[in-house]
């Protein structure tokens, strides 16, 4: 079950971790409808990762609350994308289009997995991940066809966060054996989709793709390996937690 | 000993905590029944969104309602076995979601479009001149709009596969 719980873990920790910077925007957004949107995609999110922490507390892992909360950040498994601040709200959508579709392309694959637990969860995840993909389809077209300012802002913040998006498809120590059971179609083939997807988006929008030559993915967070933002993250989102864990608030 | 069938209709007056004109039975989270012996029954819920934070709280207000009608031994759970979409609310459920001032979702295909999304149905007048105004709303299943006709926002439960 390693190479299950591994996915798993990755994908937990991805979710819980863009939700808690979703949730960073609550109170602040550009506009009260955005302040809205990313409050709502912070709870979608986490509620995805804790569905999914429910799948590992079935393989024995421990009870969700006590496993996203009580890790240090060492222990996580999310992609260093994720974790980056949020920055401007230009970076907060462009990560958003580009992990969201990667997102939604990951559960519809899962959808069809062959370990029935996860594909349960991705059948239903996968429906309600249409909005937060439209939403960021939106943005980045009307951001990269706004004026002179937008647009420049939305092309450098893509140029910014592209290393480290690509770092989402770092593989697994299990990959092989995961596309071998049909239980995941593996990173490689999940970043060439996700590619095909985003590229003629990102067009319309009248932005550009780095060019290859220039690609180097931000490896590591699958391995533990960490930026700073993600100790920030994990001690202000345990904060209340620690204070007593498995009590009831 | 009590059939299903007559826990379904006690479980009718339990009404969704965000919706109060909205009974449960009438969303379609509540997925299956059984009686499993002289006053034991079982109970599943699905949420209509995953992260729907009001899920713990229904179950409680399910196995609430059980107690009430005399049952001892109630387990209810949560699981996505039959996941919720927005095609299971009932024609009452429907209905009860208007006269709460929301708009029903549309019914859809097995997939959602910025189509479908556009051009809801304005709850007060009727009138099919409006905008999405954002697929966000006050919770996970709502989405805003604006009449472009009574000149009033109003809000939809969101059409989900």
């Amino acid at each position: 079950m390693e190479h299950i719980k591994e996915l798993l873990y990755k994908m937990a920790d991805d979710l819980l971790v863009i939700g808690h910077r979703n949730s960073e925007w609550t109170g602040l957004g550009p506009i009260l409808e955005e302040d809205i949107a990313f409050s709502s995609m912070a709870q979608d999110k986490i509620g995805h990762s804790q569905a999914l922490f429910q799948i590992l507390h079935q393989l024995g892992e421990p009870e969700p609350d006590t496993n996203a909360f009580m890790r240090e950040a060492k222990q996580f498994h999310n992609a260093q994308f994720l974790e980056l601040q949020n920055d401007d709200y230009d970076f907060s959508t462009i990560r958003h289009f580009l992990f969201d579709h990667a997102d939604q392309l990951r559960f519809d694959n899962l959808a069809n997995s062959s370990y029935e637990p996860l594909a349960k969860v991705a059948r239903k995840i996968k429906g309600e991940l249409k909005y937060h993909v439209f939403h960021a389809d939106i943005w980045l077209n009307k951001l990269g066809n706004g004026n002179e300012e937008s647009h420049a802002r939305m092309q450098t913040a893509l140029n910014n966060a592209w290393n480290y998006a690509l770092g989402m498809f770092e593989k697994g120590d299990y990959e092989e054996q995961l596309i071998a059971d049909t239980i995941f179609e593996g990173e490689q083939s999940l970043q060439n989709r996700w590619l095909a997807v985003i590229t003629p988006i990102i067009e319309k929008a009248n932005l550009k793709i780095p060019a290859e030559k220039d690609w180097e993915p931000v490896l590591g967070g699958r391995k533990g390996y960490h930026t700073e933002n993600l100790d920030q993250l994990v001690n202000e989102m345990s904060e209340v937690f620690r204070i007593e864990p498995g009590v009831e608030w | 000993m009590i059939t299903e069938k007559e826990i379904w209709s006690a479980l009718e007056i339990v009404k969704d905590p965000e919706i109060p004109t909205l009974s449960m039975v009438d969303m379609g989270i509540i997925t299956k029944v059984e009686v499993r012996g002289e006053s034991n029954v079982y109970v599943e819920m699905t949420p209509t969104f995953t992260g729907c934070p009001a899920i713990k709280m229904m179950e409680n207000m399910v196995a609430d309602r059980l107690k009430e009608i005399g049952i001892e031994t109630i387990q209810v759970t949560t699981t996505f076995d039959k996941p919720w979409n927005s095609n299971k609310l009932t024609e009452r459920g429907l209905m009860c979601l208007k006269k709460h001032g929301l708009a029903p979702p549309p019914k859809h295909e097995g997939e959602i479009t910025m189509e479908l999304l556009e051009h809801s149905i304005c709850p007060h007048c009727g009138s099919k001149n409006t905008d999405m105004k954002t697929p966000f709303g006050p919770t996970l299943c709502r989405s805003m709009h604006y009449c472009n006709d009574c000149l009033q926002a109003f809000e939809q439960f969101k059409p989900v596969v």
